[in-house]
């Protein structure tokens, strides 16, 4: 019976650390489809959105939840700025010098972010929330709205994917670049709507994943591996498989806990990615890699 | 007094090019003879340190060991528990893309990392692992030579001895048909290669080297804690060392670490002298930036490197056919 409600417990952090993993997964997808590499510095961008979004707060004393379109837009015009000064002009190469120059960027991403904000750790609101209790279940209250804010990112993405002429032809030039060109899609405004894209759910994984824990230079480097292998199960290249990776990522990552140390969390997605490249590496929804 | 800190600092500032180099070397092989992405160096190189560092210390209360194995058989245990890991990583990635390859060994060397860190039994975990002794400091005493200079002398025969067998293989056969991969893998697919046997022959290969340079750096420092095999200082260096030096180039290896090794450990001595006192504490960040930035400038400017990778030269058909007779 014990074991039943650590479960059920285990099982809600799993979902919220699911929904965080998810917003990471549909941009390293999209990126992927879009621009064929390997964003390495995917989880810098995360803690550049969590940490503009911890300023404004700072600055305007705004509500938390402005934290969210604050590192939104922080995020955003950090991947456009990122693009224009140093991916574009190598993009013409091979796609695998993207990913060197991505791992490069990532050191420099969180080291900009030491320098600006210093070694501390910061949080988005003091002190310790009182859980709501449903019998034995506790449930805290930044769990709801995290849920519900990566729930609303994820909607609003599928909106524009679907019904909008420039969600459209990202999902085409992910489908089939060559075709996609050739019926004269503009793919550099396609690229840079996927970095402002990418930059901004990178921004509400990084706010929300401060929101559950805490605000560190390394917190989005910690969660990259998780996020990647999130996007690897899903499919990579595809972005709704990667809700469906970030969820079973997520709830593996949280019910190890029941049998191994929690720091071998990021060991528990890694190991789930091996079998996963064993067996079917092409992802649950058949991917573009 | 001052002339001898200046030799000491001198030896040390060799000692450490010398291992670098060798992972560069190490990575040459995957990357740039083969075009294998190994993003988890700082992992082969952790194996190869621990290896050799349990294998040759004596017992201690915190952690196993008390083998007392020599150095040499160190070294040996630390060669092949870095293949044995390249071989598991390459078998699983072989058939895939080399971005798969990129994060799974981004992801053994995070893996590896907490294992050290956690398994205390094992490695000592965070409290780091010390009494790694310097090789043969007996001998070199005797020869009146310092156990660093020693040291220096034993990394230098190890880094020739790798280059001139990593230059060895580059220009045979073998390193031809590693090249043919890279450059068009489904033509030597035609030819008839056998592409993950060879790919794996590499990846296997250069992790071998980096548990070496892994192993010397444990008898070198003395000391080890996970702290050493962040991603930073045992992946990012080495790949800026390549890169600047000239990918697929064996000498662009070696050059690539003497000057960059020169930029990361100048730049220190720079950023103390020239920084204000309330800065001080950020001359780490400022550092990483500036080996970022030039990284990403040597990629957009020059990303053939200081020394652009040369086909060895082609031997004329005529002299083939003729050395096959004289055979």
């Amino acid at each position: 019976m014990d074991l039943l409600i650590d479960l059920i417990q285990l099982s809600i952090y799993g979902i919220v650390l699911g929904s965080i993993l998810t917003l990471g997964a549909i941009g390293v997808s999209m990126i992927f489809g879009i621009l064929r590499f390997a964003h390495f510095a995917h989880g810098d961008l995360m803690t550049i959105g969590a940490y503009v979004g911890l300023s404004f707060l700072v600055f305007t004393g705004a509500p938390v939840w402005w934290a969210l379109p604050a590192g939104m837009v922080g995020a955003a015009l950090t991947a456009l700025l990122v693009d224009q000064a140093v991916y574009k002009h190598i993009r013409r190469t091979q796609p695998v010098i993207l990913l060197i120059s991505s791992f490069g960027m990532a050191l420099v991403l969180r080291s900009v972010v030491q320098l600006v904000w210093g070694p501390n750790v910061y949080s988005y609101t003091g002190g310790i929330q009182r859980p709501w209790w449903f019998g034995d279940i506790a449930i805290v209250p930044n769990h709801v709205w995290i849920l519900l804010a990566a729930v609303l990112i994820v909607a609003a993405l599928h909106l524009f994917l679907t019904r909008t002429r420039m969600g459209k032809a990202m999902r085409a030039m992910s489908d089939n670049m060559d075709l996609a060109l050739v019926t004269g899609i503009p793919a550099e405004r396609v690229i840079l709507i996927t970095w402002i894209l990418g930059g901004m759910l990178a921004a509400g994984a990084g706010v929300l994943l401060g929101m559950d824990s805490r605000l560190t230079p390394t917190m989005g480097w910690n969660i990259l591996l998780p996020v990647f292998a999130a996007a690897i199960l899903g499919g990579i290249g595809r972005p709704y498989g990667a809700i469906a990776g970030g969820m079973i990522i997520g709830l593996a990552m949280e019910i190890s806990t029941l049998y191994l140390e929690p720091s071998y969390k990021p060991a528990v997605a890694f190991v789930i990615m091996v079998a996963v490249l064993i067996v079917r590496p092409q992802g649950i929804f058949k991917g573009t890699l | 007094m001052e002339l001898s800190g200046i030799a000491a600092y001198l030896v040390s500032f060799f000692t450490f090019v010398g291992i670098y180099a060798i992972l560069a070397l190490g990575l040459n092989m995957q990357w740039g003879f083969t075009g294998q992405f190994n993003i988890g160096v700082a992992g082969f190189f952790a194996v190869g340190a621990y290896t050799s560092a349990i294998l040759t210390v004596p017992e201690s209360p915190w952690h196993v060991g008390g083998f007392g194995h020599p150095f040499l058989v160190g070294i040996a245990g630390a060669m092949v528990a870095s293949a044995l890991l390249g071989l598991l990583i390459g078998w699983i990635t072989a058939r895939l893309r080399t971005d798969y390859l990129a994060i799974a060994t981004i992801g053994i060397a995070e893996t590896l990392r907490l294992i050290i860190a956690n398994e205390s039994w094992l490695t000592n975990g965070v409290r780091g692992m010390s009494g790694i002794d310097r090789p043969f400091a007996g001998v070199f005493q005797t020869l009146g030579l310092t156990s660093a200079m020693g040291t220096l002398i034993v990394v230098t025969t190890f880094l020739v001895a790798v280059y001139f067998l990593v230059e060895r293989a580059r220009q045979s056969p073998w390193g031809r048909v590693l090249r043919a991969i890279r450059e068009n893998e489904p033509a030597a697919e035609a030819a008839g290669k056998d592409i993950g046997r060879f790919r794996l022959q590499a990846f296997v290969a250069g992790s071998a080297i980096m548990g070496l340079g892994g192993a010397l750096y444990a008898h070198y420092f003395g000391f080890l804690s996970p702290e050493a095999f962040m991603p930073l200082y045992g992946t990012f260096l080495v790949w800026v060392m390549l890169i600047a030096g000239g990918s697929g180039n064996n000498k662009g290896a070696l050059l690539g670490a003497v000057v960059i090794w020169s930029i990361w450990s100048g730049s220190e001595f720079f950023m103390s002298a020239a920084l204000p006192d309330a800065w001080s504490g950020q001359s780490g960040p400022l550092r990483v930036i500036l080996i970022g930035v030039l990284l990403q400038v040597i990629l957009i400017s020059r990303p053939q490197g200081l020394l652009p990778e040369r086909a060895p030269k082609t031997v004329p058909f005529g002299k083939v056919a003729n050395r096959k007779e004289r055979a």
